[in-house]
C-alpha cells in the first residue's frame, strides 16, 4: 500500500517510520487511560532514536564513498570509545581503562585482523564496519563482565586473600580462582549465543543479508562465522583483561589494594 | 631501654619505630615505637576503633606504613621481599578463612607456596600439638569453630614463623573453646619459645596471657608495662 504512494526509498523511509511511531504512541495512549504516563518519555525516545539512527545512516552513507582504509581509523576509535565504556565495570580498580583497552583492541584487533586477511572478512567498508563493529562490542560485554565478576569475587573474598598472602603466597596465587571463574562467567553469553544460534534467535546480521538478497543457506553459514569469531574475540579478551587486572588488585609490595573501603 | 632488662627478656627480634599509618586524613596509627622480646607474649589492648588491627596489619606488611618502619631482627624489614617477611612474621585472625579441602591441605599451603611439601609425619605432630590428632583428612567445612581456630593455628605455625600475630584469636569462640585455645597458646610460647603479639579486647585475657600490654587510644601508644601497671590489679 505504502510503496504506491511513495516512489523513492527515502520518502517511503519516513513514512514506514510515521506508522511505527503512530503504533508506538497509540500504545502510549492506551497506557494513559490506565494512569501510566510514558507520554514525553517516550516522545524524547522516538525523536532521539530517529534522529541518531539518521545521522549515522547519513554517516555511512559518506563511509560507502571513501576509501577502504578508513575503516581502520573508525575500528580503532571503536575500540578506544569501547574500553572506556567497559572500564566502568571496574570502578576503584586503578588502571582499568588502559586494561580494558588493551584487552579489546588486542582481542578484537587480532581477530579482525587475521580474518580480515584469510578472506573471512571482506575488506569493503560494507562488511568490516559491521562485523567489526559487532566483534568490537561483543569484547567489549565480555570485558565488562570479566572485570565487574573479578571486582566482586576480590572484595568479597578479601579475608582468603590476605589470609593467603599473610602465609607467603604470591599475590597472582591468591586470586587465580577468582579470575578462572571471571572468565568463564564472561563467555556464558557468548558460548549461550552459539548453542542457541538459529533456534533461539536469528541475529541481525543474517537478517539484513536475507533482506538484501543473499542465498539464505550462505547467509545462515556466515553468521555461525560471525559467532564463532565473536567467541574468540571475547575469549582472548577476558583472559587478557582478567590477567592484567591481577596485578592491578596489589601494591608492589603484594598488599592487597582492592578493597571495599578505599 | 637498659642494658640489664634487655638480657633479663631476651633479645629485641621486632621493634617499631614512630609507626604510623594514615588513610586520608584520618590517622589510624599514629606514630608507635615498642620493642617486642624473643619469646614474649605481648598484648596490644584498647577500645574497638582504637586501631589494634590497623597496628598488627602494618607489623607483617599487609597494609603499608605512611611513617616510620619496623625492625626485624635489627633490619628494616622493607629490606625483606613480602614473602619472606610475612613466612617470618605469621598471622591469625579472629576468623580462621580456611581454604576449602581439608586440614592438610590447609596446613601444607604456607609451606607449598616456597615449593616445600610438609611430610605427612609433620603434619600429623603439628595436629598433636595443636590438639586435633588425626585431624589430617578431616574436611575444614566440618569443623567447629574451636577446632577451625586450631587449625588456622597449626597453618600459620607450618610456615616456622619467628614471630606469630594474633588478633583477636578466641573472640569468635565459646567460652569454652576460648579457653581451650588460650591455653593452647600460652603452652606454645612456653615451650617452642615463640614470639606472639596478640591482639584482644578482653582485659582478663590480657592479664592471664601476656608478660607485656600495649595500651592504644585512638592510634595512639598510651601505656606500655607489665599487664598489673597497665590494666590494674
Ligand atoms: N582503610 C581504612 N580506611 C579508613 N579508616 C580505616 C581504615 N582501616 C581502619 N580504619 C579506621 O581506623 C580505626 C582503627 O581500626 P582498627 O580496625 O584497627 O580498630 P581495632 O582497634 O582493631 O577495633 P576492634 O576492636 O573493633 O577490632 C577505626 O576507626 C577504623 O574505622
Ligand atoms: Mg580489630
Amino acid at each position: 500500500m505504502l510503496k504506491s504512494l511513495f516512489h523513492t526509498q527515502l520518502t517511503l523511509g519516513f513514512a514506514q517510520a510515521g506508522i511505527a511511531s503512530v503504533l508506538a504512541l497509540a500504545v502510549v495512549l492506551l497506557a494513559r487511560r490506565r494512569n501510566i504516563h510514558l507520554e514525553s518519555d517516550a516522545a524524547i525516545a522516538l525523536l532521539r532514536g530517529i534522529v541518531q539512527i539518521v545521522a549515522v545512516g547519513s554517516i555511512l552513507a559518506l563511509l560507502l564513498k571513501s576509501p577502504r582504509w578508513t575503516s581502520v581509523f573508525l575500528l580503532t576509535g571503536m575500540i578506544i570509545a569501547a574500553g572506556s565504556i567497559s572500564a566502568k565495570r571496574a570502578k576503584n580498580i586503578p588502571g582499568a581503562r588502559k586494561v580494558s583497552t588493551y584487552s579489546i583492541a588486542a582481542g578484537a584487533g587480532l581477530v579482525t585482523a587475521v580474518m580480515t586477511w584469510a578472506g573471512v572478512i571482506d575488506t569493503a567498508i560494507t562488511s568490516l564496519i559491521p562485523v567489526g563493529s559487532m566483534i568490537i562490542a561483543n569484547a567489549m560485554n565480555t570485558n565488562g563482565l570479566a572485570l565487574n565478576r573479578f571486582r566482586s569475587e576480590v572484595l568479597a573474598h578479601a579475608g582468603e586473600i590476605e589470609t593467603a598472602l599473610a602465609l607467603g603466597a604470591a599475590p597472582e596465587h591468591t586470586v587465580a580462582s577468582y579470575a578462572e571463574s571471571s572468565i568463564h562467567a564472561s563467555l556464558i553469553p557468548a558460548i549461550d549465543n552459539l548453542r542457541s544460534l538459529g533456534i533461539v534467535w536469528i541475529p541481525g546480521l543474517m537478517t539484513g543479508m536475507l533482506l538484501s538478497g543473499a542465498d539464505p543457506l550462505y547467509a545462515a553459514i556466515y553468521q555461525f562465522v560471525v559467532i564463532a569469531m565473536i567467541l574468540a574475540s571475547s575469549g582472548l579478551t577476558s583472559l587478557l583483561s582478567t590477567m592484567m587486572i591481577r596485578n592491578h588488585a596489589f601494591s608492589a609490595a603484594e598488599q592487597l589494594v582492592l578493597k571495599s573501603s578505599g | 631501654m637498659s642494658v640489664a632488662q634487655q638480657t633479663a627478656s631476651g633479645a629485641v627480634v621486632l621493634r617499631t619505630e614512630h609507626l604510623g599509618r594514615s588513610v586520608g586524613d584520618i590517622s589510624v596509627v599514629a606514630g608507635i615505637s615498642l620493642d617486642v622480646y624473643h619469646g614474649e607474649m605481648l598484648g596490644i589492648v584498647g577500645a574497638s576503633g582504637s586501631g589494634k588491627s590497623s597496628l598488627l596489619r602494618l607489623l607483617n606488611r599487609l597494609d603499608e606504613p605512611t611513617s616510620g618502619t619496623v625492625f626485624l631482627d635489627g633490619q628494616d624489614y622493607r629490606q625483606f621481599s613480602p614473602r619472606e617477611l610475612r613466612r617470618r612474621v605469621g598471622m591469625v585472625t579472629q576468623r580462621p578463612f580456611l581454604f576449602p579441602g581439608n586440614v592438610a591441605g590447609n596446613i601444607r599451603f604456607g609451606p607449598l607456596q616456597r615449593g616445600e611439601v610438609v611430610a605427612d609425619e609433620d603434619i600429623a605432630r603439628l595436629l598433636e600439638r595443636v590438639g586435633l590428632p588425626g585431624f589430617a583428612g578431616r574436611e575444614v567445612a566440618n569443623l567447629s569453630g574451636g577446632e577451625q581456630q586450631r587449625v588456622s593455628l597449626a597453618r600459620a605455625l607450618a610456615n616456622r614463623p619467628d614471630i606469630l600475630l594474633l588478633d583477636e584469636p578466641t573472640s569468635a569462640l565459646d567460652e569454652q573453646a576460648k579457653m581451650g585455645v588460650e591455653q593452647l597458646i600460652c603452652s606454645l610460647v612456653k615451650d617452642t619459645s615463640l614470639t606472639c603479639v596478640m591482639v584482644t579486647h578482653d582485659r582478663d585475657q590480657a592479664r592471664r596471657m601476656c608478660d607485656r600490654v600495649a595500651l592504644l587510644e585512638a592510634g595512639r601508644l598510651i601505656q606500655f608495662g607489665k599487664p598489673a601497671e597497665v590494666l590494674g590489679a
